[in-house]
C-alpha cells in the first residue's frame, strides 16, 4: 500500500474537469486524488503517456446466477483461455464468462476500475454479492430485477403508486441494489404462465398490465425518490424487427422524466417482425439528441463468440430455435426468467454485420457523447476485452474501413456507416468510457480526476494503434492502490460494493408480508440481505442533485 | 432439560438440499442442545436433536492431542510437499469455508472435488452438454400442475419436498394444492414416496436412457415400436399417456435423483431427460430439478464454478485450474494411486467410496475435517474437529435450486469453525507456496502481450 | 444355492436419522447392513427373515442381513441396501471418465451364509 503518489507529466484527459490532453500532475492520498502532496510522495513518471480515470462498465453481466450458469455451461471456452495466478494474484479462467477473480483482474487490465452487473433477481442477490466480493481490484454494484415481480404489478394494477414507490425502495434495501432494472416489462408470465410465448407490444395487456403501465411506475418512482441511476430497461421487443417504435415510446413514456436504455443497439432495428431487420439508429438517435433527459449504453456486438444471457427468457428461447445450441433457462418464483444460448457474431451474416453496423452508427451520429455509453453487454454482445477494439473502431477511420471491407456488403449498404467519417478523439473517448457512465450512474467521485475523487486511474503509453494502447495501460491504480505497475499485477484489491439506501415507511412490509408468505418459498424473515455479505462498500446518496 | 432455554425462529436446516428456513428451534444453553424443532422433517429432527458436543480434543495428529496450531502447521506441510494433493468433500460446509478450500488447491497447485461427484456430477455434465430448464422451488409450489418423480425417494431423502415446495402445498395457481397436480414416479421400487403419486411407473432398472428416448420420440409425434416395453418393461400405452400429458399441462416439472446418476447411463441419462425436457418447451413451459442432497453441495458447486469456471473436478497443478472428470475427481485420484496427500472436508468418502480409493486413503497422510467421529476420521492422520455449520456457526447455504440462504445458529460450540481451520490452513500454503507464484508470469490480457511486443 | 441379483443402495429413513447419530454409532452400523430381498426371491433361496446372506462380485464381499420385501414392493432379482460402508466393498472404482463409479445397479451374487 502506497499511502501518496505523484504522477508527473502526463497527459490528462479529464472530461468532467474540461481538461483535453493538458499535461499537469495528479497528486493521490489515501485513496483520493488531491491538489498536491509532500515531495516524500512515490512519484510515476508518465512522460509520453496519457492518463484517464478508471473506466466505467455502466452494463455488464459478470456475477450472479445466471453469469454462473453461463460459466458452467462453458467448460470448452475456460479450457482455451487459462489464467494463471501470480505471487499477488489467484489463478482463473477466461473465456466468454471468466471466473470472477480472472474478470476483476481483465477488466483492470483493461484499465476500467469499476462494473456494474446489470440484471439480478432479488432472491439472488445474495448470490450476486458472494460473487463480487471474488471479484478483485474493482468498484462494483447491481441492478436488481423489478418489472417482472408480481407482487409490484399487482400495486401497479391497483393504482396504489405511493406503495409502490415505498415497495421498490424496501427492495433496494434488501438486496443492497444500486438501481431497479427492467428487463421487457410484462414478459415474464406469458413466458411462464402462458406456453411460453411474450408480450408484443407496449400497450398489450397482460393479467390486467401493460408495459407501458410498468414503466412509467418505475420513472416515476425513481424521481421521486431521486436515484442516482434511473431506471435501466432493456425494452421490450429486444432483438425483433421492428423494434424501434417500441424503443421511441418506451422513450416518450419517460417524458422528460430521466430514463436510462441498456444495449440500445438492439432495439434498433426497422423492418417487420420475422423478416429482415433495417437499421433504424438514425430515428433513436435523433430522438436522443432532443432529449438529453435519456442516456443509453449501447451494446455493440463484435464479430465472435458471445454467450446470450438475459433476463428476457423468451428472447433466449428464440435465440436458442436459431441456432439449436445448447439453452439455459432459469425461472425465478414471482420475480423473473432467465434464459442462457452460447452465440457467434459473423461477419458474413446480413444480421449479425447488420447489428454490428448499427452499434457504430450510434456512437458516430450521436452529438452529445456524454448520453451514448460504450458497453458490449458484455457477454452479450462479445467479451468486455474487445473493448480496446471498439474504441480503435471508433477512432480509427481507416481501421474502420478495413473492417467495413471484411463483413456483408448487403448489410452495410442498408446503413449509413460508410459515409460516416467521424473519428473519436481521446477526450471523446474518456467521456463514452469514463465520465459519461460516471455521471449517468451518478458517481461523483468517479470518471473524474479533480480533488475528492477516487484515486481509479489508468496511465496508458500513448500510440498511433489505439487498440494495443487500450489493451494494456502501462499503470492502474484503484483507490490509490498501484495494482499494476510496467505491466504486472503489484497488488491484489477487494474493490467496494456500491449501493443505494433510499428512505422507504416501514409499514410498507406489513402489505408486502402476506404476499410473500403465501407465494415465496423462503421466509420473509431470511430474505433480505444481513450486513455480513457487505465487504467494503460506499452507499451512494440518494435525495440530493 | 434445564430452565435456560432460548428459541430461534426462521432458523434453517441444512441436512438434505431443501435447505428449509422456517425451523423454530428451542434451545437448551446450559446442555448446549436443541431440543425442539418445530417444522423439521424426521430427518431434520434428528439433525437438530443429535448434534451435540462431543468430548474430543480440538486436534489430533496419528492419534495425539496437539494444538490447533501444530495441526495447522502440519496439514500445510503435508499439503505442500505432496505432488498431487487433494481436497474433497464441502457438501457439509458453508459456501464462506468452500471459498477457503478452493484457495488452498489454488495455492497449492492439487486437486479439489466435492460430494458432487458421486452425486450430480453426471447433471453437471450433461448441464454442460445441453443445457437445462429449470426453475426456482417456488415456481414449482405456485404454477406445477405436472408433478414427476423420477429415480429419487423424496419420501425418504427430502422428506418436506412434497410438503413445503412441490406437492401438497398451495400456490399461486394451485389454489387447491395436491388436487390440483398430478404426480408421476418412476421407479422399479414401490418406495415410501409411492402413495403420493397419481401414477406409478416402474421401469427394468437401468433402461431409463430408453424411456427418455421413446418420451422423446412420442412427444415429437414420431411411431415407437410396441417392443419398447420388451425393452423398459413399461408399456407403449403407459409412456404414449405420459408423452400427452407433459405436451398438455400447463407448468411440468421433473425432480431426479441418484436413480438416473448413480447407473450406468450417468450423464447420457441426465443428458437426455434435459434434452426431453428442453424439446417439451415447443408445447408447454417445463422444467426439471435435481433433488440434491446433503446441506450445501449446491453451494460446492456454484463455489467452484465462480472462483475456477469449472463446477468439480478441477486441478491446479499447472498453476490454473483444469476440468476432468475421470481425471481429477476424487475417487479416480484416489484409485490410480494418485494422490499422495488428502484433505477431507465435513465428509465420509471413506464410508461410501469404492474399496480401491478407500484402500489409497490408509496409504497416505491425511487431513480429516468434521464436526464428529466418522470412518473417515478413524483412518485420518491430522484430525480437527469443528463445530457445526449452521448449528454453530453463520454462514450461508445454497438450496438444490441454487438459492442462497443463511444460516442461524442456536448455539456456540468450543470447537473452530471450518472457515477458521481452513483460512488458517490456507494462510500457511500461500507463505510455503510463495515461490511456486512468480511475479514473472504477470497477468496481462492475451492481447496485451501482443502489445508489449510491439511497444518494446 | 446361489443367485445373481441386481443390487441398488437407497436412502432410507433410518440410515437418514442414524447418520445423524454418528457413523460409528451401533443404529447407523445396524441400518447400513441390512438388504432388502424380494419375498419370493427368499423363499426360493431358502432365507428367513434376519438370515445372513453373502454379496459378492469380482471388487470384493461383504455379509449383511437379510429383510424381507413384499414382491409388490420390490421386483424379484433385485437389492437393496441402504447407502453405507457395506457396499463400498463391492463397489467397483472404475468411473468411465466421469468421476462417478457405478454405485446403483451393482451385479452381485446373493448366496446364504451357513452359520
Amino acid at each position: 500500500m502506497v499511502s501518496a503518489t505523484r504522477i508527473v507529466n502526463g497527459k490528462v484527459y479529464d472530461p468532467i474537469n474540461n481538461i483535453d490532453g493538458v499535461i499537469r500532475d495528479i497528486c493521490i492520498e489515501d485513496g483520493r486524488i488531491v491538489e498536491s502532496v509532500p515531495d516524500s510522495a512515490t512519484r510515476i513518471e508518465a512522460q509520453g503517456m496519457v492518463i484517464m480515470p478508471g473506466g466505467v462498465d455502466i452494463h455488464c453481466h459478470i456475477a450472479g446466477p445466471k453469469v454462473n450458469a453461463g460459466r458452467k455451461l462453458m467448460p470448452e471456452d475456460h479450457r482455451k483461455d487459462p489464467y494463471p495466478g501470480t505471487a499477488v494474484t489467484r489463478s482463473g479462467s477466461g473465456g466468454i464468462v471468466p471466473s470472477t477473480f480472472t474478470t476483476g483482474y481483465r477488466y483492470a487490465t483493461m484499465g476500467y476500475t469499476t462494473a456494474m452487473e446489470a440484471a439480478v433477481p432479488p432472491l439472488s442477490a445474495r448470490h450476486t454479492l458472494e460473487e463480487l466480493h471474488d471479484t478483485p481490484v474493482i468498484d462494483k454494484g447491481f441492478y436488481v430485477l423489478l418489472a417482472n415481480n408480481i407482487f409490484l404489478q399487482n400495486l401497479i394494477k391497483e393504482g396504489r403508486q405511493e406503495e409502490f414507490q415505498q415497495a421498490v425502495a424496501w427492495w433496494m434495501n434488501a438486496t443492497r441494489a444500486y438501481t431497479p432494472k427492467l428487463v421487457n416489462p410484462g414478459g415474464d408470465e406469458p413466458w411462464k404462465g402462458k406456453r411460453n410465448t411474450n408480450v408484443h407490444d407496449i400497450d398489450e395487456k397482460v393479467d390486467g398490465i401493460s408495459p407501458r403501465q410498468i414503466i412509467e411506475a418505475f420513472v416515476i418512482a425513481a424521481d421521486k425518490m431521486n436515484l442516482p441511476h434511473p431506471a435501466h430497461i432493456h425494452c421490450n421487443n429486444l432483438g425483433h424487427s421492428g423494434n424501434y417504435r417500441t424503443t421511441l415510446e418506451t422513450m416518450r413514456t419517460a417524458g422528460d422524466k430521466r430514463l436510462h436504455i441498456a444495449h440500445i443497439q438492439f432495439n434498433c432495428y426497422g423492418g417487420e417482425v420475422g423478416k429482415q431487420p433495417a437499421s433504424k439508429a438514425a430515428e433513436i438517435i435523433e430522438y436522443i439528441n432532443q432529449h438529453p433527459n435519456i442516456t443509453c449504453d449501447v451494446g455493440q456486438v463484435m464479430f465472435g463468440n458471445a454467450l446470450s444471457m438475459t433476463a428476457d427468457a423468451p428472447l433466449a428461447y428464440m435465440l436458442r430455435g436459431i441456432n439449436k445450441n445448447k439453452w439455459v433457462n432459469a425461472d425465478t418464483e414471482c420475480e423473473s426468467g432467465c434464459g442462457i444460448v452460447p452465440f457467434t457474431y459473423q461477419g458474413h451474416v446480413y444480421t449479425h454485420t447488420l447489428q454490428w453496423a448499427i452499434g457504430l452508427e450510434l456512437f458516430l451520429l450521436t452529438e452529445n457523447p456524454w448520453q451514448v455509453i460504450l458497453s458490449t453487454d458484455h457477454p452479450n454482445g462479445g467479451s468486455f476485452m474487445n473493448y480496446p477494439k471498439l474504441i480503435r473502431l471508433l477512432m480509427d477511420r481507416g481501421f474502420r474501413r478495413q473492417e467495413i471491407a471484411r463483413v456483408n456488403q448487403k448489410a452495410i449498404a442498408k446503413t449509413m456507416i460508410s459515409d460516416l467519417d467521424r473519428e473519436y478523439s481521446l477526450y471523446e473517448i474518456a467521456i463514452i468510457t469514463r465520465a459519461g457512465p460516471a455521471r449517468a450512474l451518478g458517481l461523483k467521485n468517479k470518471g473524474h480526476l479533480g480533488p475528492g475523487a477516487d484515486a481509479d486511474i489508468t496511465i496508458h503509453d500513448e500510440m498511433e494503434d489505439k487498440e494495443m494502447m487500450f489493451n494494456a495501460p502501462r499503470y492502474v491504480l484503484k483507490s490509490g492502490v498501484h495494482i499494476i505497475a510496467d505491466h504486472e499485477f503489484r497488488e491484489d484489491h477487494t474493490g467496494r460494493l456500491l449501493h443505494i439506501t433510499p428512505e422507504y415507511d416501514q409499514k410498507i412490509e406489513e402489505v408486502i408480508q402476506p404476499f410473500f408468505e403465501s407465494y415465496y418459498s423462503v421466509q420473509f424473515e431470511n430474505y433480505p440481505i444481513d450486513k455480513s455479505y457487505m465487504h467494503d462498500n460506499e452507499v451512494i446518496s440518494t435525495g440530493s442533485t | 432439560m434445564s430452565e435456560n432455554t432460548r428459541t430461534i425462529k426462521n432458523a434453517v436446516c441444512t441436512f438434505c438440499g431443501c435447505v428449509c428456513d422456517d425451523m423454530e428451534l428451542t434451545v437448551d444453553l446450559d446442555e448446549h442442545r436443541i431440543t425442539k424443532a418445530k417444522n423439521a422433517c424426521i430427518l431434520g429432527r434428528s439433525w437438530f436433536s443429535e448434534h451435540v458436543i462431543e468430548d474430543r480434543p480440538i486436534a489430533a495428529i496419528g492419534g495425539k492431542e496437539v494444538s490447533f496450531e501444530e495441526a495447522v502447521e502440519e496439514s500445510a506441510q503435508i499439503l505442500t510437499k505432496a505432488k498431487f494433493p487433494i481436497i474433497y468433500g464441502l457438501s457439509e460446509a458453508s459456501v464462506e469455508a468452500q471459498r477457503e478450500a478452493v484457495a488452498i488447491a489454488d495455492y497449492m497447485r492439487g486437486s479439489i472435488d466435492s460430494t458432487s461427484s458421486v452425486c450430480h456430477g453426471p447433471t453437471g455434465m450433461a448441464f454442460q452438454g445441453v443445457g437445462e430448464s429449470t426453475t426456482t422451488l417456488g415456481e414449482v409450489k405456485n404454477r406445477a400442475d405436472l408433478v414427476i418423480f423420477w429415480g429419487c425417494n423424496p419420501a425418504e431423502a427430502h422428506p418436506r419436498l412434497f410438503t413445503r415446495y412441490a406437492v401438497t402445498t398451495k400456490g399461486m395457481f394451485i389454489p387447491r394444492g395436491k388436487k390440483d397436480r398430478t404426480v408421476v414416479l418412476v421407479d422399479p421400487r414401490k418406495t415410501a414416496s409411492a402413495p403420493v403419486a397419481n401414477i406409478h411407473i416402474r421401469p427394468k432398472p437401468a433402461t431409463d436412457f430408453e424411456m427418455i428416448w421413446a418420451l422423446r420420440a412420442l412427444i415429437k409425434g414420431k411411431k415407437v415400436n410396441a417392443s419398447i416395453e420388451k425393452v423398459t418393461g413399461v408399456p407403449l400405452e403407459t409412456l404414449q399417456d405420459l408423452a400427452e400429458r407433459m405436451k398438455n399441462c400447463n407448468f411440468g416439472v421433473v425432480f431426479f435423483g441418484m436413480g438416473l446418476t448413480m447407473g450406468r447411463g450417468r450423464y447420457f441419462n441426465t443428458g437426455a431427460l434435459f434434452s426431453m425436457v428442453t424439446d417439451l418447451n415447443e408445447y408447454t413451459h417445463f422444467v426439471v430439478k435435481p433433488a440434491r442432497g446433503h446441506g450445501n453441495v449446491t453451494g460446492a458447486d456454484q463455489v467452484l464454478t465462480w472462483q475456477t469456471g469449472y463446477p468439480f473436478g478441477v486441478n491446479f497443478n499447472l498453476g490454473y485450474p483444469r476440468f476432468n472428470p475421470g481425471e481429477f475427481t476424487a475417487v479416480d485420484n484416489l484409485a490410480r494411486d494418485g494422490a499422495d496427500a488428502a484433505m477431507f472436508i465435513a465428509s465420509d468418502p471413506a464410508s461410501n467410496f469404492p474399496k480401491a480409493a478407500v484402500e489409497q486413503m490408509k496409504r497416505i497422510p491425511v487431513i480429516s475435517l468434521d464436526t464428529r467421529r466418522s470412518v473417515t476420521s478413524e483412518l485420518a492422520y491430522v484430525v480437527f474437529s469443528t463445530s457445526a455449520w449452521g448449528l454453530n456457526e453463520h454462514g450461508t447455504a445454497y438450496r438444490m435450486d441454487d438459492i442462497p440462504i443463511t444460516l442461524r445458529p442456536a448455539f456456540e460450540s468450543p470447537y473452530p469453525s471450518d472457515v477458521v481451520i481452513l483460512s488458517a490452513i490456507k494462510n500457511r500454503v500461500f507463505e510455503l507456496n510463495i515461490d511456486k507464484r512468480s511475479i514473472g508470469m504477470s497477468a496481462r490480457s492475451d492481447i496485451g502481450k501482443a502489445t508489449l511486443h510491439a511497444s518494446m | 444355492m446361489s443367485e445373481k441379483m441386481i443390487l441398488i443402495p437407497v436412502r432410507t429413513t433410518e440410515q437418514g436419522t442414524a447418520l445423524n447419530k454418528g457413523k460409528l454409532q451401533e443404529a447407523y452400523m445396524l441400518e447400513t447392513s441390512m438388504v432388502d430381498v424380494n419375498t419370493d426371491d427368499m423363499e426360493r433361496l431358502g432365507l428367513q427373515e434376519g438370515d445372513k446372506v453373502r454379496l459378492s462380485n469380482e471388487v470384493g464381499e461383504v455379509i449383511v442381513t437379510c429383510r424381507g420385501k413384499k414382491p409388490d414392493d420390490l421386483p424379484q432379482g433385485l437389492l437393496a441396501i441402504p447407502y453405507g460402508p457395506p457396499t463400498t466393498h463391492l463397489m467397483d472404482s472404475e468411473t468411465y471418465g466421469s468421476g462417478m463409479p457405478v454405485s446403483k445397479h451393482m451385479e452381485v451374487v446373493i448366496e446364504k451364509v451357513i452359520v
